[in-house]
């Protein structure tokens, strides 16, 4: 397997303009300029052709963030993201996205979708621009894609508005398929569902990487959904990548003290012989990004941190068989309890 | 339509209204009598031929050697003043609609592609036109006027241009918060041209407070026009429109001839007032935090 895409060393800094104000202000000392938030920092990732990669974290650790530079939304601030070996954004000044293989899918169908078109132009529009459907062809396309995602194409000559939001998710994703893409970023697309809907729009997921042969960036912060679709996890804590390697092993015998105590803050809930209600929060918070801890990011929240965690930045080491940064990697025994 | 439709609810809304219904079937009347007015006028006003001198300045009532009443009374060349104020009213109709439409396109497409631009090209566009919203509009519109010369197309020119801005700074104010939403990423995602992005997904959805600006403006450079015009640097006096039409009366005020001012004046004002009134129920109707 070949890698579909390669994040190389990216950094993405969100800095707030400063105003004249802050400017002449801080020309002369007497106040300070907007400090830069770093929501990714220095991150090199693969996604193989075919796989489906799980990216979990907190929120605001950063993972819509590198979705969206994956998705070729965002431009880089430093290092590279490049899909199939070419740059996802090319031209200087106003970067322009230069692929149409990688599409994405929201977290939120409500504002996903354009409130004033048409279902049918909504899908139609995309692939009409890029000549990838001919104008007369389009309404067959849009039954085709809508069918495909379990809906009725019937409604394609309706406004968004008019569905809900488990079917406002599936117009979404006939959308970003009508591009016939190579691989999907799915940005939390089941965090604002009901449970019984996350069931069937997670399904629908598997069958379509089953039969497209999509390749899938999926971003979740509920472990439960990340294990069920993903063939490799990757764990971010505030802006960097903190375990990366295959489902199996992230999740059973994870090497990184943020993992665990992920896993552990899970509440799992036990109904064989009684009702146990059981899990262990992570103490502490997760630090603002303006300021982020020097060394280890999670050096502050961590049971295992000695000294050198607060001073020395750890880097992705391969142990057993998937890539960790921590300084204790090697020396940490971390197996407890598997999760369900 | 089904009963469900937005454009429906907003419509059963805007009856309840009873202040602004009236205001809008006045406005409705008014824009159809203006239309109609070469059939329902008794007079062409136009028409030097059609005028008698010896009906000039006769009071309202007066049947005149034509052989029919003027219900309003005549003016100096002895026009019939309601045939006069309903060609006026076309006139000034045409050039504040005309106005408003073109101040929308250029305000509206300015406004959403700074918001949409960002960075420089923001900063540029909005800066320019907050400096021109300092200016008094009818200042800008008056230099403007005696630069460009009497004619209709002169006159929307600058009317436009002291006009755009109010539509640019509601539009990018409208576009930005557009701008952040998902379905903007979704279009860049697929990705879809800059300008698809804003003309066929961003300005639509800016168009509620648009409209409402819209009204406004309308009646804005309706007044505005009137206001040019009374000031002789308007229309061609070949083509009255109701502002030069008051500023022909207003040497008779003061003689006693006050109709040929005073009518031309009523119909004016009453129609900006019916058209601010529906603007308001509407910008009522579109802020959700006025809602009841």
């Amino acid at each position: 397997m070949s890698a579909l895409v390669d994040v190389r060393a990216a950094s993405k800094v969100f800095r707030q303009p400063a105003t004249l104000v802050e400017r002449i202000g801080s020309a002369f000392g007497v106040c300070e300029l907007p400090r830069p938030v770093h929501a990714v920092d220095d991150v090199s990732l693969e996604i193989r052709n075919g796989e489906v990669l799980g990216l979990v974290g907190e929120s605001g650790c950063g993972k819509s963030t590198l979705g969206r530079m994956i998705a070729g939304i965002l431009p880089p601030s430093a290092g590279s993201a490049l899909f199939d070996g070419m740059p996802l954004l090319a031209g200087a000044g106003r970067p322009v996205k230069s692929t149409t293989r990688v599409q994405m899918i929201f977290q939120d169908p409500f504002a996903s979708l354009d409130p004033r078109m048409r279902v049918g132009d909504i899908i139609a529009e995309g692939p009409v621009a890029h000549g990838l459907v001919s104008k007369s062809a389009s309404a067959a396309d849009v039954s085709r894609w809508l069918s495909t995602v379990g809906l009725d194409p019937q409604v394609a000559d309706r406004y968004p508005h008019q569905f809900s939001g488990g079917q406002r998710q599936r117009i979404a994703i006939a959308r970003a398929l009508a591009m016939r893409p190579d691989m999907l970023v799915c940005d939390e697309p089941v965090a604002s569902l009901d449970v019984s809907i996350q069931a069937q729009i997670v399904n629908l997921f598997l069958k379509l990487r089953r039969d497209l042969g999509l390749t899938m960036l999926f971003i979740s912060h509920d472990l439960g959904v990340v294990r069920h679709v993903s063939d490799r996890i990757a764990i971010m804590y505030l802006g960097r990548i903190v375990e990366i390697g295959t489902a199996r092993s992230v999740f059973e015998r994870p090497r990184h003290p943020y993992t665990r105590a992920l896993l552990d803050s899970v509440p799992r809930l036990r109904i064989d012989d009684r009702v146990e209600v059981d899990f262990r929060p992570i103490r502490g918070e997760l630090p603002s990004p303006l300021d982020p801890p020097a060394g280890c990011h999670f050096h502050m929240r961590c049971p295992h941190a000695n000294e050198a965690c607060a001073v020395q930045r750890p880097t992705l080491l391969h142990v057993e068989g998937r890539e960790v940064a921590c300084l204790r990697a090697t020396e940490l025994d971390l197996s407890g309890e598997a999760p369900p | 339509m089904n009963g469900n439709s937005p454009l429906l609810r907003f419509w059963d809304e805007f009856v309840e209204n009873r202040v602004a219904l009236a205001a809008f079937l006045l406005v409705v009347a008014i824009v159809g009598i203006a239309a109609l007015a070469p059939i329902v006028a008794p007079q062409d006003p136009y028409d030097l031929a059609s005028l008698a001198l010896a009906d000039a300045r006769r009071p309202p009532g007066f049947v005149g050697s034509k052989g029919f009443t003027h219900w309003l009374g005549t003016d100096a060349q002895g026009r019939d003043l309601l045939s006069a104020i309903l060609y006026g009213l076309r006139v000034s109709l045409q050039v504040g609609l005309a106005a408003g439409a073109f101040a929308f396109a250029v305000g509206a497409t300015l406004g959403a592609v700074a918001a949409f631009a960002g960075g420089r090209t923001e900063s540029f566009i909005m800066r320019f036109i907050d400096l021109q919203l300092s200016f008094p509009a009818i200042l800008l519109a008056l230099v403007l006027a005696a630069v460009l010369g009497q004619g209709k197309w002169q006159l929307v020119t600058a009317l436009v241009t002291a006009q755009y801005a109010y539509f640019a700074r509601t539009a990018h104010g409208a576009a930005a918060a557009e701008r952040a939403k998902d379905y903007v990423m979704a279009a860049l995602s697929t990705p879809l041209s800059a300008r698809r992005v804003v003309f066929r997904h961003i300005l639509p959805n800016c168009l509620p407070p648009l409209i409402v600006v819209a009204t406004v403006q309308v009646a804005n450079s309706i007044a505005l026009e009137a206001t040019l015009s009374f000031l002789g640097l308007g229309l061609p006096v070949t083509e009255p429109s109701l502002g030069m039409l008051i500023a022909n009366g207003f040497q008779y005020m003061l003689s006693g001839r006050y109709w040929i001012s005073i009518y031309p004046g009523v119909a004016l004002i009453v129609l900006i007032v019916a058209i601010n009134l529906v603007g308001d129920q509407i910008r009522d109707q579109l802020n959700p935090r006025l809602r009841r």
